[in-house]
């Protein structure tokens, strides 16, 4: 078998013979890769992940998770993932804990094991102190922890994590990122995420897919796509009205000069590099530089330019919007 | 790792399956408040239903006075009148007896109410698979090797395990209330009962189960319920006895699993033990907690596994 932790060859999935969900779909994650799969509501990312975490039936193609088939060998591949999903799963009226022990139950780990093993990992989440407590009484991120700490305890060497950081304030989302960097770097996990956090994606991820109406748009580093853009951006004026396109595209690594509301917009690779180049330029004609800016793309831009600027709405079941409010409302408690 | 696949081996099927039957159950005992409820629940069933509906006070011989005008038009001597009050009296407990089985009223609704906590636990393990839905706990589970029929069989386990108990407690709570015991009774007979009960509660809580399993509202379910509910109770054996309802409602309450378990229940608790009769109410009710069940599991692969 390959050494591909998750190949997909033309995974689909089709609800009630009509609604396309996953279109055929291909793509393979590393063995220690952080692979991240952005894309609007109703694109198909949380239909994909549940067919790779086999609680869903793909309805053509195929999957493999460390060469296991996801529809034939489901018992092996759940034995082998960990998982996070996007709501709170944890029980309130348990203590951490029980939780942690009752995830432990569900993949039949011996009680002995499973003690020591919570230990360690409520030590790892940094939740030791609370153990005992109620997760009623747990903040969002005291509960984020958790569910990290409930799909971890069959030791996977593939970790799902759907919208890890959804409805989190900013300094338990950056101690969230840690976990999972610190997950990837001391233990060699591979992981898989969904996200619709940019910035997340961009600080978190080895490599993204883009995916919408079920279909991968783009894969590569989140460089590598910025890049795709056709790189930075100058922006540029100058004293006098005078045309100067003919003279900066001649400048090397420029690509596109566009005059706009009196200033000239570059679009060159290395703009850092460029951008003294054109002064250098422009000085030697007599010009005189009277503003310069200079933009990077950002994921932002790519995840725009692939998925379009139209908004999604209502595409999605009244049950995912359900527990997307319930995750959120907990979260910022 | 390697401790991970060692263990494998030496899982067994139903592994996971006394987890999640705790987890619901913790719900319940671990709330005081909520098992108090429970508690207090049948005493206020047994208080109400109990002396409000008292069909035996109808025929007691306190309940009428034979009219003056009889006693002056016949020229009855006070002796004469007491024994006439002495014989409807009697009268009144042999149409108790041929009507209920047991001249007492309270100990025949007792096992009626039994029966009826029973199906009102059972209905919400319905309710407690579409929660699990749409909490996401059910898509986790579903993630981890636990069987898909784990899941169904630790809602039913759950739901009849909370049952018996609640049961358990009507009985107790019903000896105060004047619960008479059939000649025939040994203690033997209690673990009968409680085979009774729990092949209906399972039979029952597979039936709601699969009822819900589709649904991620709650509104469907409760609604299901709330037809069912009534049908099952009132045209069965609950509260008054078949033979004297119309024909149309015999035909139903014929069908009804719950006449079945509430005649066991009273062949061994209250009357003087048919035992042809017990061994069809154990074979009627024992098929439906197995087709039900069987019926649950199935449906479970099929909806459990999109």
């Amino acid at each position: 078998m390959s050494e591909d932790v998750i190949k997909a060859e033309g995974l689909t999935k089709i609800f009630n013979h009509n609604l396309v969900a996953v279109d055929h779909i291909n793509f393979s994650v590393k063995q220690g890769e952080i692979f991240g799969f952005l894309g609007p509501n109703g694109a198909g990312k949380t239909t994909t992940i549940n067919m790779l975490i086999t609680v869903l039936k793909p309805t053509e193609g195929h999957a493999y998770i460390l060469g296991k088939d996801i529809a034939k060998e489901n018992m092996e591949v759940r034995n082998s993932i960990g998982v996070v999903p996007q709501e709170y799963t944890a029980d309130e009226d348990l203590t951490g804990y029980e939780n942690i022990l009752l995830c432990a139950d569900l993949y039949g780990i011996p009680r002995e094991i499973a003690k020591r093993r919570a230990v360690e990992l409520l030590e790892l989440v940094e939740l030791t102190a609370f153990k005992d407590k109620r997760v009623q009484t747990y903040s969002g991120g005291m509960r984020r922890r958790l569910e990290l700490a409930c799909g971890l305890i069959n030791r996977p060497k593939l970790l799902f994590l759907d919208e890890p950081t959804l409805g989190l304030d900013v300094q338990t989302r950056t101690a969230t990122w840690n976990y999972v960097r610190k997950l990837k770097k001391e233990y060699g996990m591979t992981l898989f995420m969904t996200t619709h956090y940019l910035e997340e994606a961009d600080a978190l991820c080895d490599r993204i897919a883009i995916i919408d109406h079920g279909k991968i748009i783009v894969t590569g580093t989140p460089e590598e796509l910025k890049e795709s853009l056709g790189g930075d951006i100058i922006t540029l004026g100058i004293q006098k009205d005078v045309d100067i396109t003919g003279l900066v595209k001649k400048i090397p690594h420029v690509k596109e000069v566009r005059k706009e509301n009196g200033s000239y917009l570059i679009k060159s690779e290395n703009g850092e590099v460029t951008a003294p180049l054109i002064i250098e330029a422009l000085r030697k004609e007599g010009h005189v530089v009277t503003k310069l800016s200079l933009t990077k793309p950002t994921l932002n831009e790519v995840y725009l330019q692939y998925t379009g600027k139209s908004m999604r709405d209502a595409e999605e079941s009244p049950e995912a919007v359900f527990a997307q409010r319930a995750t959120m409302r907990r979260a910022r408690k | 790792m390697s401790e991970t696949n060692g263990r494998l081996n030496s899982r067994s099927k139903l592994h996971g399956l006394w987890a999640l039957t705790n987890r619901e159950l913790k719900k319940w005992y671990k709330a005081p408040v909520v098992f108090l409820l429970t508690l207090i629940q049948p005493i206020i069933w047994l208080g109400l239903l109990g002396n409000a509906l008292n069909l035996g006070s109808l025929v007691s011989p306190d309940s009428f006075a034979i009219p003056a005008q009889v006693i002056t038009q016949l020229q009855l001597s006070p002796s004469q009148v007491s024994g006439l009050q002495q014989l409807f009296g009697n009268l009144g407990s042999q149409i108790l007896q041929s009507t209920f089985g047991t001249t007492s009223y309270i100990s025949f609704m007792a096992v009626g109410m039994m029966a009826f906590t029973a199906l009102f636990t059972t209905m919400f393990s319905g309710m407690s698979v579409v929660w699990d839905r749409r909490l996401g706990f059910l898509n986790k589970v579903l993630s981890t090797p636990v069987s898909r029929s784990v899941i169904i069989l630790s809602k039913v386990l759950s739901a009849t395990l909370r049952s018996m108990f609640q049961a358990l407690i009507i009985l107790i709570i019903a000896i105060p209330f004047g619960f008479q015991l059939g000649a025939s009774f040994t203690p033997l007979n209690l673990l009968g009962v409680f085979a009774m009960l729990f092949l209906v509660c399972v039979g029952l809580s597979s039936m709601f189960i699969a009822i819900n399993i589709r649904s991620s509202r709650i509104e469907t379910p409760m609604a299901v319920m709330n037809l069912l509910n009534l049908p099952l109770t009132f045209a069965s054996s609950a509260f008054f006895p078949i033979d004297k309802m119309p024909m149309w409602l015999q035909a139903v309450a014929n069908v009804n699993p719950m006449s079945y378990t509430i005649d066991g229940i009273r062949q061994l608790l209250i009357f003087n033990t048919n035992y042809t009769q017990l061994a069809w109410d154990f074979a009627y009710v024992g098929i439906f907690a197995a087709v039900l069940t069987t019926i649950g599991i199935v449906l479970s692969w099929r909806y459990l596994n999109k």
